[in-house]
């Protein structure tokens, strides 16, 4: 069972532009079209299963817009992005 | 999910050495990728109380509303000998300049000679996106050989236009030069490995080891006309070649530090 993560978005920052759901390893994300931030852009969102909490999207994004969580197992214990 | 949110499970969040203030940068610049692990290294080192950055013109002209430290503005290319001013004044604190390559290597390109050639104790960021982003996507000393911008449209022409600066080999040539590095930004591995190389910049200052710079290769979106993705591949398939990375110049006092 790979680890299970989730992230959370911050509409204040994200861009849309995209650099994270090209790198997602899993490629869980994509641009939600049916929202707009203040800033007038489609924000990014996890749109199906298969998060591992991996933080890539966080370590790709220009706009630090991402909060990354991973579940705590023995197996697999957090790696901090950049490390 | 919403049971995964908690503080006991937390990978990955904004720096705490970033302001609330979100950035001007086009979607997908990599300028926001090299503020983002400037910030997470002054985090990191515990420096955010007593470092002071220094502005350049040029795109980052607003970074000082990002970070949440001190900072000044140069004027254009002028940062580096305002550091060497602030650094001389403020020993004890650590002091950066974040300059593009329109700042750096066109119409500063004096003061950071002098600066590395003095071995001032400051660390230098140092943004090679290929062309002049702020003013309009302009040719830059660092445009590539048959590179377009919009004032070489057809493509720079090495005859009438010279050919461009590889900054960081030209600098490692001099003494005062301790640190002097090239990275990239274009994808997770290379950010790690950025990350890594301006945490070294800022031991070698801390430590009063002399010059320290790193240069980044780094996409502009807008200006190149691509999108954010195929601007990451652009850099790879056509600066990396041009420009490789590598260890320039690593002073034999930093290779003993061991960093
Ligand atoms: C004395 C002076 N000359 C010219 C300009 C116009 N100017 C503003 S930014 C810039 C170059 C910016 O390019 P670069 O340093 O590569 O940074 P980027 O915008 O690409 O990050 C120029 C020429 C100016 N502001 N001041
Ligand atoms: S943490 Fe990893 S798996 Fe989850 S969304 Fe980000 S990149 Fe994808
Ligand atoms: S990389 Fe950041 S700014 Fe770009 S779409 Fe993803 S979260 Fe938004
Ligand atoms: S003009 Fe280019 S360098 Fe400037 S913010 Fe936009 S994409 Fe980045």
């Amino acid at each position: 069972m790979p680890a299970k993560g989730t992230i959370e978005v911050n509409d204040l920052y994200c861009k849309g532009c995209e650099l994270c759901v090209a790198a997602c390893p899993p490629q869980v994300l994509a641009l939600d079209m049916e929202r707009l931030t203040p800033k007038g852009y489609h924000p990014v969102h996890i749109v199906k299963e298969g998060c591992t909490g991996c933080a890539i999207c966080a370590l790709v994004c220009p706009d630090a817009a991402i909060t990354v969580y991973r579940e705590v197992t023995k197996a697999a214990a957090p790696v901090a992005a950049g490390g | 999910m919403a049971t995964l949110m908690v503080p006991e499970n937390l990978v990955y969040e904004r720096p705490h050495s970033f302001t609330d203030a979100p950035t001007h940068y086009c979607p997908g610049c990599t300028h926001g990728v090299a503020h983002r692990l400037i910030a997470e290294v002054l985090e990191e080192m515990n420096l955010t109380e007593r470092t002071i950055g220094v502005a350049p013109v040029g795109c980052a002209v607003f970074a000082y509303n990002y970070f949440d430290t001190d900072f000044v503005e140069a004027a254009h290319g002028r940062a580096p000998a305002m550091a060497t001013g602030i650094k001389r004044c403020l020993p004890d604190h650590i002091v950066f300049t974040y300059q593009g390559d329109g700042d750096l290597a066109s119409i500063g390109m004096g003061e950071i000679v002098h600066a590395a050639a003095r071995g001032e104790n400051i660390t230098v960021i140092f943004i090679n996106n290929a062309n002049y982003g702020m003013t309009g996507g302009q040719m830059a000393p660092t445009t590539l050989p048959g590179m377009k911008t919009t004032s070489s449209p057809d493509g720079r022409d090495v005859e009438t236009q010279g050919y461009p600066i590889r900054m960081a080999e030209m600098l490692a040539t001099l003494d005062g030069a301790g640190y002097v590095v090239r990275r990239s930004l274009h994808d997770p591995a290379n950010i790690r490995k950025a990350k890594k190389a301006i945490r070294t910049a800022f031991e070698v200052q801390e430590r009063k080891l002399g010059f320290s710079m790193v240069e980044l290769l780094s996409t502009c979106p807008s200006n190149w006309n691509l999108t954010p993705v195929e601007s990451l591949k652009w850099l790879e398939e056509h600066m990396l070649p041009f420009y490789p990375l590598g260890d320039y110049k690593v002073a034999p006092a930093v290779a003993a530090a061991k960093i």
